[in-house]
């Protein structure tokens, strides 16, 4: 069924009783042209998949419901404000991509290019983020350094003569801004659903068969299920699963937290972040303010975190916003991230004929899907990589090629 | 998560700071596949869902190396040692 004004009103006047499912609930078939394992990416890349390469028997594989993963969990920030060519023209088409998602999936996505602004406290740290911003615009993104006076414009309320941390200016690019993450899933769900993809929950991956050095397929909770190319979307437990295939990747497991607040009138406007600390902020739809900050810093699959970060994350936003103060924290919770070596994600061809890995996508995943998608539906389809994924190859850190943009070396916790 | 320091005692994680795991051992720059072992060695990662072997620092209290075994899917402590030398990363 396509959504328009028209289903809306007529569904309306007739007690909306006439909306159909929107995603069938298949059986695992014995075999598929493709598997992907992984109800996120994965959505995006059978969605992809379909529409662009007709590949159209072939399925999704999620461990538990459709959203309960990374995809779900995130703070729905979309940005393209990278410095480095590689990350900055992949993103850049992840936005273009955002851009057009709505109109493409027929399928509210709420696109809020609400600006997201880098807020910077230092002389030093101008230099560094006009650098940034020269970057993007050389690549033709979106950037604007903002004065102080152009920033309390935006940010009245922010605490610009703070003793500390005094607000000098800040980076801003007017296209970043948020997206409604659920959307994503059902859009993507729905659209590729449509196509004849079959997306089947709560079946997780427990083996993956290889002969010859070649993909059979996989064990999973509902059965072995055959295919001759297999994707894996599955950042978070990339290592666990490359493991079952004798891949050890450039990954370690991390959490990252985040938080929402009670419901406020409008505040903030646009996505804004700390440039002293570890903090950034947005406000949802509904009206809670949606933060967060750093990771953790350790090894964890556990999805929650500990104290010290809160407290860091409490400290910065009030740093910045001392209106902060009196609000009340509704709930917080933690992701899982696939913290890639240099701080950039992986999408390529592993040594096995037939399986493909998409993993490492440290804390910007989300803002990646529709690109991640469709550079890993060409990478399946075509058993070639696309242009922009070219940088993003494993064996990058072997031949010294590493993406690091934030120059941290291969310490995860640190990017 | 708190972590038992052997000389200060049980301490809030605040005080500590986290290394790495502590299994890779560096390989010798001298041998005929030096090159590949220090790939393995600076990018590759067991990062197991379970125990975990890693090297935390004690910056806020002690100041001493220190060899954990925690459970990286519910944070829960096995064991805690001072590091020796030659025993890993640092």
């Amino acid at each position: 069924m396509r959504y328009s004004a028209l289903s809306l009103l007529t569904h309306g006047l007739t007690g909306n009783k006439g909306w159909g499912q929107v995603w069938r609930k298949p059986e695992p078939k014995p075999a598929y042209d493709a598997v992907i394992v992984g109800g996120g990416h994965g959505l995006a890349t059978a969605y992809y998949l379909a529409k662009e390469h007709g590949m159209t028997n072939i399925a999704v594989l999620e461990k538990g419901y459709l959203g309960s993963g990374n995809i779900g969990r995130n703070t729905t920030i979309i940005r393209s404000n990278y410095m480095l060519p590689g990350n900055n023209a992949f993103y850049e088409r992840a936005m273009t991509l955002w851009e057009g998602l709505a109109q493409d999936l027929n399928f509210n996505t709420m696109v809020s290019q609400r600006g997201i602004l880098n807020v910077f406290h230092s002389d030093p740290q101008r230099n560094a983020y006009a650098r940034r911003g020269n970057a993007m615009r050389l690549l033709g993104v979106d950037a604007e350094l903002l004065s102080r006076d152009q920033v309390r414009k935006l940010l009245p309320f922010a605490d610009f003569d703070n003793a500390r941390f005094p607000i000098r200016g800040a980076l801003m690019q007017p296209r970043g801004g948020t997206v409604r993450h659920d959307a994503v899933v059902w859009g993507y769900a729905r659209a590729a659903d449509e196509r004849g993809v079959d997306i089947i929950e709560h079946c997780e991956v427990t083996g993956i068969r290889v002969e010859d050095g070649k993909i059979k397929g996989v064990e999973t909770t509902r059965g072995f299920i055959a295919a001759p190319k297999v994707g894996l979307a599955v950042a978070g437990n990339s290592s666990r699963v490359a493991a079952m295939a004798g891949i050890r990747l450039p990954i370690e497991a991390h959490v990252i937290q985040a938080f929402v607040t009670e419901g406020l009138k409008p505040l903030i406007d646009n996505v804004v972040t700390f440039g002293a600390g570890h903090f950034y902020v947005s406000q949802s739809d509904k009206g809670g303010l949606v933060f967060g900050g750093d990771l953790d810093g350790y090894n964890s699959y556990a999805q929650r975190g500990n104290l010290p970060v809160v407290e860091d994350v409490a400290e910065g936003g009030l740093a910045l916003f001392p209106n902060l103060a009196r609000l009340r924290i509704l709930r917080s919770w933690a992701g899982l991230l696939d913290m890639s070596m240099d701080g950039s994600p992986i999408i390529d061809k592993t040594d096995i004929g037939g399986l493909y890995l998409s993993c490492g996508w440290c804390y910007g995943g989300f803002k990646a899907t529709p690109a991640s998608g469709e550079s890993f539906a060409y990478l399946i389809a075509q058993d070639a990589p696309n242009g922009l994924i070219r940088p993003f190859r494993l064996d990058r850190y072997a031949r010294g090629a590493v993406l690091d943009e934030k120059g941290m070396g291969a310490q995860p916790n640190l990017h | 998560m708190r972590i038992k320091c052997p000389y200060c005692g049980e301490r809030d994680l605040g005080e500590f700071t986290y290394l790495g795991a502590a299994d890779p051992k560096r390989p010798d720059p001298g041998s005929a596949d030096a090159a590949s072992a220090f790939v393995d060695y600076v990018y590759l990662r067991e990062n197991p869902a379970g125990p975990n072997a890693e090297f935390w620092y004690h910056g806020g209290g002690c100041r001493s190396w220190l060899r954990v075994v925690r459970d990286t899917r519910n944070h829960e402590i096995e064991s805690v040692a001072l590091a020796k030398p030659g025993e890993g990363k640092p």
